[in-house]
């Protein structure tokens, strides 16, 4: 029978949820690297017993974890992330040039094909790429020297590169989103890159159709539809259907489009989920309810999951890299929350189960379907 | 034989006890403590000092001998009773965070 793997890296530690397939009871295991800040951990998709974690804290920087045996033993790769040649400056929050500086990795993206290729996005935005394991990273620093690098100004949360994805019918494509840059994509395997931010308006920066500037939260697609990709951004959620050549809205019905998390359904490319968020100056969810809103039309219309939720006294958010889903037959979705509690449905998101409730702050949610 | 004693993270991290043993060539400094260090524990590497500019990290301290020797030059000679291997250097986590 199949078998799911959570990881869920939280403000103190990683922690694995294991379940069968049918995802009613649940191990927790962890935490592993106890009183670490785990920005995130994921499985590789060529080796599920492949696993990269980000680790850090404020005393000792960033440590690479790597598990070769699906999280029981770990050993530590290199954790040198140089930027290519002489760094120059990005744009600081009081419009000073601000030299570029490495502080952590927001997100590994494990290759789709090659256990040892992992690309890694780091804070001050840059992305870097390990072809051996994570013995050593290079940057790919076509991205960082991007004709609007020194522009680019961090969000409350840093300069940070948060989202990497893999195209996985042409392996020269992939999308990149930095806040508070915005969107980018390449077409030759990372050397050079384009913006992707024509649609989007934020009424936050000066100019609101900038081609940078814009706090992109998040964005996903389904690998079997690569150009139509969907983003949570600081506020609006939006879609495009042509790998970001052009957005349109899809907030809709929406209570807020605010927010943090957004991914799509394993089976499904119309339908999305996104967590609501009140506002940028209440980071919790609406009205003391936790819901998540669900769309089976690609955006627009949007249906409120509430059952197994807490629907009152509830003042949690859920960040960016905070959802995941499985690819089991009836699609799971999970999701963590800033007040220690993971989420789970295995009936895609109709009903909710706890499956930790009194974890630290989660950070990340990353799903791995096992046979 | 230098004595070192590691803050609990990175005793963790290195699968080591308290203090570790190193056997470090004159002068003793600071740098040469901690290149010895790196060099028998990898895993260390960045942990104390920056990996590139081999700066102290923010939050951490060097102590010996009931001195703060953070703010010392890091080749600067360190005091002969750590040389001698009688007192150790402390590698102290400042305190930060929650």
């Amino acid at each position: 029978m199949a078998r799911v793997r959570v990881l869920v890296g939280t403000r103190k530690g990683l922690f694995i949820l294991t379940a069968d397939g049918k995802r009613q009871n649940w191990k927790i295991h962890g935490p592993h690297f106890a009183g670490w800040e785990i920005y995130h951990a994921k499985g590789s998709p060529a080796d599920p017993n492949r696993i990269y974690v980000s680790q850090s804290t404020g005393w000792h920087g960033q440590v690479v974890q790597r598990s070769n045996d699906g999280g029981k033993t770990w050993e530590t790769v290199d954790n040198k992330f140089a930027y290519d040649g002489v760094p120059e400056t990005h744009q600081w929050y009081d419009g000073t040039p601000h030299p570029w500086e490495f502080k952590r990795v927001w997100h590994f993206e494990p290759s789709l094909r090659d256990p040892d290729t992992v690309y890694a996005g780091v804070e001050d935005a840059a992305l870097f790429k390990t072809t051996d394991g994570g013995k050593s990273w290079a940057e790919l620093s076509g991205l960082r020297t991007h004709r609007t690098g020194s522009q680019w100004t961090p969000g409350a949360g840093g300069l940070c590169l948060h989202t990497i994805i893999e195209d996985q019918q042409n392996p020269k494509r992939l999308f990149t989103a930095i806040s508070a840059a915005g969107a980018f994509r390449s077409d030759d395997g990372g050397k050079t890159w384009k913006t992707i931010t024509k649609g989007l308006n934020s009424k936050y920066i000066p100019d609101p159709t900038a081609e940078i500037g814009h706090c992109v939260h998040r964005i996903a697609l389904h690998p079997s539809k690569p150009d139509t990709v969907f983003m949570q951004k600081h506020w609006d959620v939006m879609r495009t259907d042509n790998a970001g050549d052009q957005w349109h809205e899809v907030s809709g019905n929406l209570p807020t489009d605010f927010g943090f998390c957004i991914d799509v359904h394993a089976h499904d490319p119309e339908t999305v989920y996104v967590v609501p968020i009140t506002s940028d100056q209440q980071h919790f969810v609406m009205d003391g309810k936790l819901r998540v809103y669900r769309s089976k039309t690609g955006g627009n219309e949007w249906q409120a999951l509430t059952k197994g939720l807490p629907q009152k006294d509830c003042y949690v958010d859920v960040l960016r890299d905070a959802m995941a889903v499985d690819k089991l037959d009836k699609c799971g979705v999970y999701f963590g929350t800033t007040g220690g509690q993971v989420y789970g449905s295995a009936d895609a998101g109709n009903t909710w189960k706890a499956l930790a409730m009194n974890l630290p702050s989660v950070l990340s949610v990353e799903v791995q379907t096992l046979k | 034989m230098i004595r070192v004693e590691l803050p609990p993270h990175l005793r963790t991290l290195a699968k080591v006890g308290a203090e570790v043993q190193l056997e470090v060539a004159a002068p003793v400094t600071v740098n040469s403590v901690l290149d010895a260090l790196e060099a028998g524990y990898p895993m260390l590497r960045g942990t104390i000092r920056d990996r590139g500019t081999l700066k102290r990290r923010d939050f951490m301290r060097f102590f010996a001998c009931q001195r703060d020797l953070s703010l010392e030059p890091a080749d600067a000679p360190l005091p002969e009773a750590v040389a001698k291997g009688t007192e150790p250097l402390l590698v102290v986590g400042a305190i930060a965070g929650g």
